[in-house]
This record gives structure tokens, C-alpha cells and sequence, in this order.
């Protein structure tokens, strides 16, 4: 599947900075979203929001505290299924499937990585963090767990600084080496879809810019949904991007246009150019 | 600067006021609180050895106390004071007891903590708490008016005052506790390991196995060895249901006697100072110790948990 995939990215690439409008419409739809509204005890959270995210493409999401970004991620690999708080109206399609007619929850989430804005070293050995979730799909073999673990940590550029305490306790890392760890085990699952929800938010500038490289890296293998509170991240990352505000999706489209100032509503302009938020 | 000066208050810079002093006052009142148990406790320790000295100084023989099986301290012609089988009673009744309590405590500090939700969990909280409270007396008197005719008839046995009814009893008694304390340690693994492994397609029962129970074992022991520190220092529940035999059980279904039991029920009938009454106050610090080292360990887990 992955090979397949990789043509039409290596064409993405090149021209994802022009923004070829034409360009997504040919693209393949990896995650559609219709007019889906959320709320919290009649409280609206989101409203309406429609919209495509294409294979292999990182879209973004940006927008202030509050604009229901998070709960947008819930959404979508049906965390809010334990928030009995937390209505949810609308379809969203998966690989064409509405994902919530699917009766396979933990098959569906097992399909999409995520990773939090809080790095989630949990309290097991830093190689047990990384094999859990092969272990959950059943991969026993001693072996092929070594090479999940070895591959999903250098993917994620915490491996050389791992591999000689592999048996050390996940949660006593640092921070940044903790949601780098978050991110190999996201990616031990081999994600279709991968969702990062402000995930620098605890990390230092350096390991930021290094996990930045990884997902430039990763965009070719899987589709990559990336919420941000920094707009220039968003810029440096994203193929296309929504501006959330308020529970409203103010604006979706290519990135490099959002920030060249070609927008449609007032709004996004005055939020990339940071006059509030 | 006058003009700052005129506008701040008359405040008298070298003389303590009243709050100071109910300040100083209150640090005093919480700190003879504190102090306290630390008092009492060394006290208690002070006064059983006092009490128990002559007897360790004199007619005290190390291999005779803990490894003789017989508790004779009635016999006028060669008195003996044996504790094995009084240990070997309340280490059998302990042990058996914690067989009940780990399964039911830990089912249900996993249902209560992590399934049940809203009024459920909140009533069946109050329950367990409401269970812990109840008297071991009336626990004893269960464990003679019911469970020894049940025991009889359901295993054509002759007595049912046994271990496996004293054992059933204490560990009813411990579970409410120990569910608690289990619930706690359930309770403080951070929700964010959840997410992070149900994200990552766990069911439920995965999540509560795979990260949640390994997040929150040392409180779940330290629940464990507070258990066993209730069942080595009941009495009442005890001396009631295992029949009060200095007997060193081979199967469940024989009497056996505990340490505690024997001090209650003997201590009143001694005279003060004798022998016999010194050595009850010797299994007095024994069990001093057992409990003390018991709660210590629990204490040192529990703590572990929290630094982490």
C-alpha cells in the first residue's frame, strides 16, 4: 500500500508550495468530515464543520484557545465514546467508512495514531511503551517486536538516545524525549492516519524542530492532521490548513496562501499575521 | 518619598500584633496534635516491654517461646510458652483471609474505580466505606451463629469454628478496606494513560491490565499488606470463629487459636506480674513488631507511588 502511495506524493511536494488549486480536488480523500457539530451539555463546542483531508498530506489546524480544536480530534478516532458529557452530530468518513457505524472501535483506533499535547510516557519500560500496541494485535515473535521497537524509535529520532536503556522506566525520561517517545509509539502502530494535537507544547525548541523533520519524513508514508497554536509551524508543516475559531471553521485552504495574505475572511488574515491569539 | 510615606497606613514596624500570635499560637495546637502519635505510639512500645521485661530477663527461652508448639501457661508443675502454634494459627487464618480479600478487594476497586459510573459509583462507595465500619464483633458473631453451622453442614465436618471460618470472616472484614485503599491507587493513575492507550486501540480491560494495574502497584500492595496487618491484629472476629484450640492446623477445617486472641482472653485471668502475665505482654511486642514492620513496609510502598 505504501508503495503505491508514494507517486502521487512525490508529485505533492513539488508543487504544494505553488498551491496548485486544482491539486486536492484529483487527490484521494483519506478523512471527510460533514457538518459536524459538537457540544458539551447543550454548550456548542463546534459548529458545522465540513471538510476533506487528502492521503499523505499534512493538514493543518490552527486557531486560539477554545476554537474546539481538541474536541475535533476526539472526534475522529472516537475518544468521546467515554465523555457521555459530549454530544456529537455529523458524519465522518474514514476511508469512505463512517466511522461511527463502525462496530471495530479499537480496530479503527488502532488504524490512527495520536498524540497528545502532554507527552504520555506511561509507566512501563521504554521498550514495553513502544511494543504495546504491536502486542495488542496479537505480535508475540521476540524478534519482530525488536524491529518494530528499533524502526518506530528511529523513526521518531529518539533511538540513539534510548537504545542503550531500553529497560528504563518511559515516564523518567525527559519531556521532549517523552513525546518523541509518544510519537515512536504512535507510529508502532503503523498508522493510516496520523493526529498531533499542539504536541510542542511541551517540548524545547530543538526536539520541536527535530520532530518537524520526522513528519516532513513521515507525510510520504501516512496522512498527518496537525493541530497547532503556532501559526508558523502550521506554515512550516502544513500542505493545507483549516482556521478554527470559536467553534467556527473560519477558512480552509492551502497554507502558503492563508500566509500570503490570499484569504477570504478578514479574520484568518488577522490571526496568521498574529494580531490576536 | 513624603508624599509615599503620608499615603501608606500607621503601621508600628517593631511591634508584633495579635496575629502573630494567634499564629504562633495555632503552629503550638497542631504541633502537640502531631506529636501525638508519635507519643503514644513510643508509650504503648515502653509500656508492654515494661510489662513484659521480668518475663524476657527470666523464665524467657528463645528456642522454647518461638518454636514450641505448646501454650501451657496454666500448668502448675512445669508452665510452658510456646507461641508456634499461635503464630501458625494466625499466619494460617491471615493467609486464608487474604486469599478472599485480594480477589473480591481488587474486583471491586477495579469496578468501582474504573467501570462504574455516576450514582452507581458513588452509592457503592459508600457502601464499601459503610462495610469497613462494621464492628468485628458483630463480624464474630456472623462467623459463630452462621458460617459455623454452614461450615458443618456443608462439609460434614464436626466443628465449624475453624480456619476456613475465621479466614473467610477476616478477609470479609479486610476487603472493604483494602478495596479503598485499592480504589485510591486506581484512582491516581493519571486519566492521560488511559487515553494514550486506548488511542492506541486497547479495549477497556487491556487499558486496565496493560497500563493502569502495572501504573498503580505499589498502592495495590500497599493495600495487600494493609490487609495483612488487619488480619494479624484482629482479635474479637477471631477468637469468635476459629474455634480458640492451640493447634497447629493441617487442613482448613481444624481450630487453631491467635496471638491476639490468646492476650484477650487470658490476660484478664492472670495476676499482674506473674509469668503468665508477662509473657502475654512478650506476644504483645511480638505482635508489636509484626505490625509495626507490616504497616512500615505498606507505608514505604505507598509512598513510592506518590514520588513517582
Amino acid at each position: 500500500m505504501v508503495e503505491t502511495l508514494e507517486q502521487p506524493d512525490a508529485a505533492a511536494e513539488t508543487d504544494s508550495v505553488t498551491g496548485d488549486e486544482a491539486m486536492p480536488e484529483s487527490r484521494a480523500v483519506k478523512l471527510g468530515v460533514r457538518d459536524l457539530s459538537i457540544s458539551y451539555g447543550g454548550v456548542a463546542a463546534l459548529r458545522d464543520v465540513s471538510l476533506d483531508v487528502y492521503e499523505n498530506e499534512i493538514f493543518g489546524v490552527i486557531g486560539p484557545a477554545n476554537a474546539g480544536k481538541t474536541s475535533f480530534l476526539k472526534t475522529l478516532n472516537l475518544m468521546d465514546s467515554f465523555n457521555s458529557n459530549m454530544q456529537v452530530e455529523g458524519d465522518i468518513e474514514f476511508n469512505g467508512r463512517n466511522i461511527r457505524a463502525i462496530k471495530n472501535v479499537y480496530g479503527l483506533r488502532s488504524r490512527i495514531g495520536v498524540v497528545f499535547p502532554l507527552p504520555v510516557g506511561l509507566p512501563l519500560t521504554i521498550y514495553e511503551n513502544v511494543a504495546l500496541s504491536p502486542r495488542l494485535r496479537g505480535i508475540k515473535d521476540k524478534q519482530e517486536l525488536d524491529i518494530i521497537v528499533e524502526r518506530s524509535l528511529t523513526r521518531a529520532a529518539l533511538w540513539d538516545e534510548v537504545k542503550d536503556r531500553l529497560d528504563s522506566l518511559g515516564s523518567l525520561l525527559s519531556g521532549g524525549q517523552q513525546q518523541r517517545l509518544t510519537i515512536a509509539r504512535a507510529l508502532s502502530q503503523d498508522p493510516e492516519l496520523l493526529i498531533l494535537d499542539e504536541f510542542s507544547i511541551a517540548v524545547d525548541p530543538v526536539t520541536t524542530m527535530r520532530i518537524e523533520d520526522v513528519l516532513k519524513e513521515l507525510k510520504s508514508e501516512m496522512t498527518i492532521i496537525l493541530v497547532t497554536n503556532l501559526v508558523q509551524q502550521a506554515r512550516r508543516l502544513a500542505n493545507r490548513t483549516a482556521f478554527f475559531l470559536e467553534g467556527e471553521c473560519v477558512e480552509i485552504g492551502v497554507t502558503e496562501e492563508l500566509f500570503s495574505g490570499s484569504v477570504k475572511d478578514q479574520r484568518t488574515r488577522d490571526y496568521v499575521e498574529g494580531k490576536f491569539g | 518619598m513624603s508624599s509615599v510615606a503620608g499615603k501608606t497606613p500607621n503601621i508600628d514596624f517593631d511591634r508584633r500584633n495579635l496575629d502573630w500570635y494567634i499564629d504562633k499560637l495555632v503552629q503550638f495546637l497542631v504541633f502537640i496534635g502531631g506529636i501525638s502519635a508519635i507519643v503514644f505510639v513510643i508509650g504503648i512500645f515502653i509500656f508492654i516491654t515494661i510489662e513484659g521485661f521480668g518475663f524476657l530477663l527470666e523464665g524467657f527461652s528463645f528456642k522454647e517461646f518461638f518454636l514450641s508448639p505448646y501454650w501451657e501457661p496454666s500448668d502448675e508443675d512445669a508452665p510452658e510458652f510456646g507461641i508456634l502454634a499461635l503464630v501458625a494459627g494466625t499466619a494460617s487464618v491471615t493467609g486464608l483471609a487474604m486469599l478472599v480479600a485480594i480477589p473480591f478487594s481488587l474486583g471491586a476497586a477495579i469496578y468501582v474505580g474504573e467501570f462504574a459510573t455516576g450514582k452507581t459509583r458513588e452509592y457503592l462507595k459508600i457502601l464499601v466505606e459503610l462495610l469497613a465500619a462494621i464492628p468485628s464483633v458483630v463480624w464474630g458473631f456472623i462467623g459463630l451463629s452462621i458460617m459455623n453451622p454452614l461450615i458443618i453442614d456443608l462439609f460434614d465436618v464436626p466443628v465449624g469454628l475453624n480456619v476456613l471460618n475465621a479466614g473467610v470472616i477476616l478477609g470479609l472484614m479486610a476487603a472493604p478496606i483494602m478495596t479503598s485503599i485499592a480504589e485510591d491507587a486506581l484512582k491516581a493513575v493519571p486519566d492521560r494513560y488511559r487515553e494514550a492507550a486506548e488511542a492506541l486501540g486497547a479495549t477497556r480491560w487491556q487499558v486496565i491490565f496493560k497500563t493502569v494495574i502495572p501504573a498503580a502497584k505499589n498502592g495495590l500492595l500497599g493495600a495487600v499488606l494493609l490487609g495483612v496487618g488487619r488480619g494479624f491484629g484482629e482479635t474479637m472476629a477471631v477468637l469468635m470463629a476459629t474455634g480458640h484450640a492451640v493447634n497447629i492446623p493441617g487442613s482448613v477445617f481444624d481450630s487453631v487459636r491467635a496471638l491476639t486472641a490468646t492476650i484477650a482472653a487470658e490476660l484478664g485471668e492472670t495476676a499482674v506480674g506473674s509469668e503468665h502475665y508477662q509473657a502475654l505482654f512478650t506476644i504483645g511486642i511480638f505482635l508489636f513488631l509484626i505490625t509495626f514492620v507490616i504497616n512500615l513496609t505498606a507505608d514505604l510502598i505507598v509512598r513510592g507511588i506518590r514520588k513517582q
